[in-house]
């Protein structure tokens, strides 16, 4: 017993172990990172993190982040919402294939769609606006989206929906007032990973971004080649990209696995 | 049963509108290119399918291939079975439970570049963690930056320590899912350890196991971003896997020709597999 729990006990710490280095790198000055190697910070800095909180290319980086993800996340549960609705209580000619031929933009490498991206959203007048990267995201999140509310809602028995129609309810009020809130836990699975995959993504936002909508990522990346590797600034910049993750995984922790599953445990 | 309803396509046009400016509409440009060619000015020339042909037999596209399949196939090997190896000994209930799956899940809501970034500062030779006990504890020369050997193996960790969580998670979720009347069956029964793993919990988790398998091809095979913020392909081409191979030939040598083409067949690899394992799945689905 006391070895079955030590397997996980050991990934755990070999999952922190890069996650410490980034935050320990981030408290020390940059005279203590180049003069070799140390476990702990040995003079504790926080000017790495003030010279991020008070320099606008930094800290509109995670403004600029946080702007898409958030109406990246209400586009996509927006119009996944009624498709998903459509695709658990009704057939119609063709619903598989477009059910797999949304899931087919899941698979599409976002490498193969960065340059007709950057074309596409220049000609419509898009480029560098949040608005371009958030619909930019919906290509992976709606499928996504669709696929686990889909999930949630073949849950919830079709009794459900007769009953408030022999009530006399219309269809609109019905899916506000009684639907809804039986799948909210689907809609906060579905908005975690909207929010999460629009998050982490990096190779879209960048090709779609110049200055006005540049996101966290990109300006890090840029820091790293230019400014000579500063190393403590690349670290703190880091750690902060971690916290919102943390903060709505908190939330979500134990529907996860159900949302990964797509719904479908 | 489902009621037939051919109004549903009212639901789902949002949908449709929205996927398709986004999918459709650059998916024939990449395919205008793929059977084009062009010097600038917009001036384009038919060129047919020779840049379908020039790409299927040239040797680097082989060889970024090959290095895509070893990759993936290293990615599936190590991830799936120690995946449930940690799920199956996971605790089921108590405090653990929820500190064990938030900070599991915590490599996976870090963003991509940021991964690349952070490994990179944890296996610096000197002065990060990793190389620091490589070469200087265990005494084990470690440089990702010179030897391509040590980049590919720090690529493999890397995505392990990244995506294993989601193989975790998952063979996590079929497991809790198991009644302890069966387990408490097959003690009656006296069933072994492999047994009650092979008939018992092997089967409950075989949907969940084939969503983790295609979400980890599709994702290991179009991966781009950490590889490329880590290695940066390098050295050499030692790591130039598909898609890092794919932006230097499209924005880097900006053939777009080519490029297009190699797009075209890249995407259709990944869709013939996943197809494999979506009819997999919906083959599962049916019997029960």
């Amino acid at each position: 017993m006391r070895l079955k729990s030590l397997v996980p006990a050991l990934y755990i710490l070999f999952l922190m172990l890069p996650i410490y280095w980034l935050v320990a790198m981030s408290f020390k000055t940059t005279n203590e990172i180049l003069a070799g190697f140390s476990l702990f910070p040995q003079t504790w800095t926080l000017a790495n993190y003030t010279e991020i909180l008070t320099d606008p290319t930094w800290y509109w980086g995670y403004i600029n982040s946080i702007i898409y993800v958030t109406l990246n996340t209400v586009i996509s549960v927006l119009v996944a919402l009624p498709a998903a609705y459509a695709f658990s209580r009704y057939t119609f000619v063709g619903d598989k294939h477009l059910f797999f031929w949304l899931l087919t933009n899941r698979m599409a490498p976002a490498a193969v769609f960065a340059l007709p991206f950057f074309q596409l959203y220049s000609a419509v007048g898009l480029f560098d606006t949040h608005i371009a990267v958030a619909l930019a995201h919906c290509l992976f999140n709606v499928p996504l989206a669709v696929w686990i509310l889909e999930g949630f809602m073949s849950g919830v028995p079709k009794e459900l929906d007769e009953t408030a129609y022999v009530d006399g309810y219309s269809f609109p009020r019905f899916f506000v007032t009684i639907f809804l809130p039986s799948i909210t836990a689907g809609v906060g699975v579905a908005a975690f990973f909207c929010f999460m995959f629009s998050w982490v993504e990096l190779l879209l936002a960048k090709t779609l971004t110049a200055v006005a909508a540049k996101p966290i990522a990109a300006v890090m990346t840029r820091t790293a080649s230019s400014a000579g590797y500063e190393l403590g600034l690349l670290a703190a910049a880091g750690t902060l990209t971690i916290i919102p993750g943390a903060i709505v995984i908190y939330f979500v922790r134990n529907y996860i696995a159900k949302g990964f599953a797509l719904g479908r445990v | 049963m489902k009621k037939l309803n051919q109004r549903a396509w009212l639901f789902v046009t949002p949908v449709l509108l929205l996927v398709a400016f986004n999918a459709l509409i650059p998916m024939m440009t990449v395919v205008n290119y793929s059977v084009q060619e062009t010097f600038g000015d917009n001036l384009f020339f038919w060129q047919g399918i020779d840049w379908f042909e020039q790409v299927l037999t040239s040797e680097r596209f082989h060889k970024a291939l090959g290095r895509q399949f070893l990759f993936t196939f290293l990615i599936l090997i190590i991830e799936v079975p120690l995946g449930v190896a940690i799920a199956l000994a996971m605790p089921r209930q108590g405090f653990w439970v929820p500190f064990c799956l938030v900070t599991m899940a915590l490599p996976m809501l870090i963003p991509w570049n940021v991964v690349g970034a952070m490994w990179n500062i944890f296996t610096l030779p000197d002065i990060g963690l990793l190389g620091y006990f490589m070469n200087h504890t265990l005494g084990i020369p470690y440089d990702m930056t010179q030897n391509p050997f040590a980049a590919w193996v720090t690529i493999v960790i890397m995505d392990v320590w990244h995506w294993t969580s989601l193989v975790v998670l998952l063979a996590y979720a079929g497991l809790v899912s198991i009644p302890n009347a069966y387990y408490q069956a097959a003690e009656i029964d006296g069933a072994s350890g492999w047994a009650v793993f092979r008939f018992i919990q092997l089967p409950k988790m075989k949907t969940v196991l084939t969503i983790a398998i295609l979400l980890r091809f599709m994702d290991s095979f179009n991966i781009y971003t950490e590889p490329f913020v880590l290695t940066g392909g390098g050295p050499g081409n030692s790591t130039t896997l598909l898609s890092i191979d794919l932006v230097k030939i499209a924005l880097g040598q900006f053939d777009l020709g080519p490029a297009a083409a190699m797009s075209l067949i890249y995407f259709a690899i990944t869709l013939l597999v996943s197809w494999l394992f979506y009819t997999l799945m919906t083959m599962n689905d049916n019997k029960s």
